[in-house]
């Protein structure tokens, strides 16, 4: 019964220790990628190039995924403004996928990625002409890390000026 | 035009009848079969010939080290040390003392002779069994004294058919994307290798992206993906002339390409407006046949070696998937039920196997299940590998791994490895560069 006592005793408080530093470190990851990710979205600036001030060249997305998020959306308006100011340049969407997944599926995935937001840029009045769309799949990572915030800036599609 | 360069004949009918030993295949083989491989005996009138032509000093012994390199390989064998031998090569090439075979515990015996005869190479090898003390096997052939490789693989193919019962897989070639460069640019150039990794030689010089190339079963063509001015496409290359063109005229990315079994069709994937599907071209009429109608991303197809049927992975439950159809695109089924996600489905040559890769909890496995999706075996699991091949006898298959990188983003690499059906015998493939997307030939000779 003792025995017992004192075990269940030891038990709480491993247990107590167990939880505490569980959140040590939760809370360092979260502290160290603030403001850069977004459930897994990547939502920082580090990689990020401008076509223009005030326009971002890329946009972001989540694991397997091509919805457009946001933030994603109001990049792509800054884009269609800045290529209806600028009738004469024409765009490649390149589509990216991140490091976790087979080849041919990323490629796959990275076009689909770049159509939706060539999707996006058409219904703000850019005509399909004026967009080439171009598939690396995980080919051509900007971050070489093997882990989710590198990941997460992997997984993009990029616009590319293409005259 | 290989394949006629040696001309293979008989001396003997393979007699069988008494032999004891047999080799099971079919389990993990944890007791390999010990097997003496005496160095082929060579007069030194030809060895000095083959010095010459070949810059060998005894071409008998390298060709019989090709031979124990490669039965060491396969797992199922164990040659002795020669240091044991106690009967000179000649002689045991005429008459094997079994007593002395059998002390060491040889079970199985090569041995043969090899002489420089107008101006070629004139191989001959023996196989005897030393417990019944019975000759299984000889053979002779005569061929150009550059193709000394692939005598050593040709006899191990002969010795691994006499002794398993199946078809062997050493006079093959493997080809695949030779990598170089950080991860963020690397440069990538199609590759070709013996199946052991000698005569590993460039196809292209890295100027633009290559990926996936695949062998055609039935002769020296290859299918790839290329980025040629900066154009994700389909193309054919001709290995033996080095011509190539783009297959089919696509508005956009063509990707995943794979030979039907004969050898007459490309089936391949096009992606367009964020939807990939797969299509058909026939290499002789180019017409062109579209196989999925899905919005769905539809990628990896595979044909069943029958050609009846086509195994692909598709997300149009949501995630990646396998699924199963006939070969004109009807009845699509899906066969993985597994937990993860699965992709890169490859039809194993003899029928009954559909090997893939899965990732489940952020793991990479290759593993095998039935054409119905049911006895999924996992075989290996790693960080990151993917792209399975099998061999032309569907015993082995061969994939790439890449590692993971540390804090700073460095140490990377990519290599291909090979690992038997039943999951043994996993082994690291060397190349002289980091490599990935194997593709494994048929057997050049038969």
């Amino acid at each position: 019964m003792i025995l017992s006592k004192i075990f269940k005793n030891t038990l709480i408080v491993l247990t107590a220790c167990l939880v505490l530093s569980a959140c040590a470190t939760k809370k360092e990851i979260a502290s160290d990628i603030k403001g850069s990710m977004q459930g897994d979205v990547y939502t920082g600036t580090d990689t990020v190039e401008y076509l223009a001030e005030g326009v971002p060249d890329r946009v972001f997305f989540a694991t397997n995924e091509s919805i457009l998020t946001t933030a994603s959306r109001e990049t792509l308006r800054a884009q269609a403004a800045w290529m209806r100011k600028n009738s004469s340049i024409n765009v490649v969407l390149e589509g990216h996928a991140d490091e976790r997944g087979t080849r041919e599926y990323n490629l796959a995935l990275g076009e689909r990625r770049a159509n939706a937001a060539k999707d996006y840029l058409m219904t703000y009045g850019i005509s399909s002409d004026r967009i080439t769309v171009l598939s690396y799949g995980k080919e051509r990572p900007v971050d070489s890390g093997s882990n989710p915030l590198s990941w997460s800036k992997n997984r993009r599609s990029v616009t590319v000026k293409a005259n | 035009m290989i394949k006629k360069i040696i001309t293979l004949f008989l001396i003997l009918i393979p007699v069988n009848s008494y032999a004891l030993i047999e080799v099971d295949i079919t389990r993990g083989n944890l007791d390999p079969l010990p097997v003496a491989v005496s160095p082929l005996s060579i007069d030194e009138i030809s060895r000095k010939s083959f010095e010459r032509v070949l810059k060998k000093k005894n071409i008998g012994e390298e060709i019989s080290s090709i031979v124990e390199y490669n039965l060491s390989a396969s797992g199922l064998f164990n040659p002795l040390s020669k240091d044991a031998f106690l009967q000179a090569p000649d002689i045991a090439n005429l008459k094997p003392r079994f007593e002395d075979w059998n002390l060491i515990k040889a079970q199985a015996l090569i041995t043969g002779k090899v002489n420089y005869v107008d101006d070629k190479l004139r191989v001959e090898f023996r196989l005897w069994d030393v417990l019944a003390a019975k000759e299984m096997m000889a053979l002779a052939f005569t061929t150009v004294p550059s193709n000394w490789r692939r005598v050593g693989h040709i006899i191990s193919d002969k010795v691994y058919e006499r002794l398993t019962g199946e078809k062997g897989y050493f006079d093959t070639r493997i080809i695949y994307v030779a990598e170089e460069g950080p991860k963020t640019q690397r440069i990538k150039k199609l590759a070709i290798m013996d199946q052991d990794g000698f005569n590993n030689k460039f196809l292209t010089l890295g100027n633009e992206l290559v990926l996936t190339p695949r062998f055609n079963p039935t002769s020296q063509m290859v299918t790839y993906l290329s980025y040629f001015k900066n154009l994700p496409r389909v193309y054919l290359l001709d290995i033996e002339t080095g011509t190539q063109e783009v297959v089919g005229d696509f508005p956009g990315m063509t990707f995943a390409p794979r030979f039907s079994p004969d050898g007459k069709k490309i089936i391949m994937s096009f992606a367009k407006d964020g939807k990939s599907d797969i299509y058909t071209m026939d290499l002789e009429n180019r017409i062109v046949e579209r196989i999925t109608n899905h919005p769905s991303i539809d990628t990896s197809p595979s044909y069943s070696p029958d050609g009846k049927y086509i195994t692909f992975n598709s997300d149009r439950s949501g995630y990646q998937q396998i699924y199963l159809m006939k070969s004109d695109g009807s009845d699509v089924k899906r066969i993985s039920f597994g937990n993860g996600l699965y992709g890169t489905p490859v039809w194993s040559p003899r029928g009954d196997l559909i090997a893939f890769t899965k990732l489940h909890k952020g793991k990479f496995y290759i593993g095998v299940m039935r054409t119905d999706g049911k006895g999924e075996r996992l075989l290996t699991e790693n960080y990151y590998q993917e792209a399975p091949s099998w061999s032309p006898n569907g015993r082995v298959l061969i994939f790439y791994r890449e590692t993971k990188t540390n804090d700073k983003g460095e140490g990377f690499t990519a290599k291909l490895w090979s690992i038997d059906l039943t999951g043994y015998n996993e082994r690291q493939i060397r190349t002289p560069t980091d490599a990935s997307d194997p593709s494994w030939s048929s057997l050049l000779s038969n």
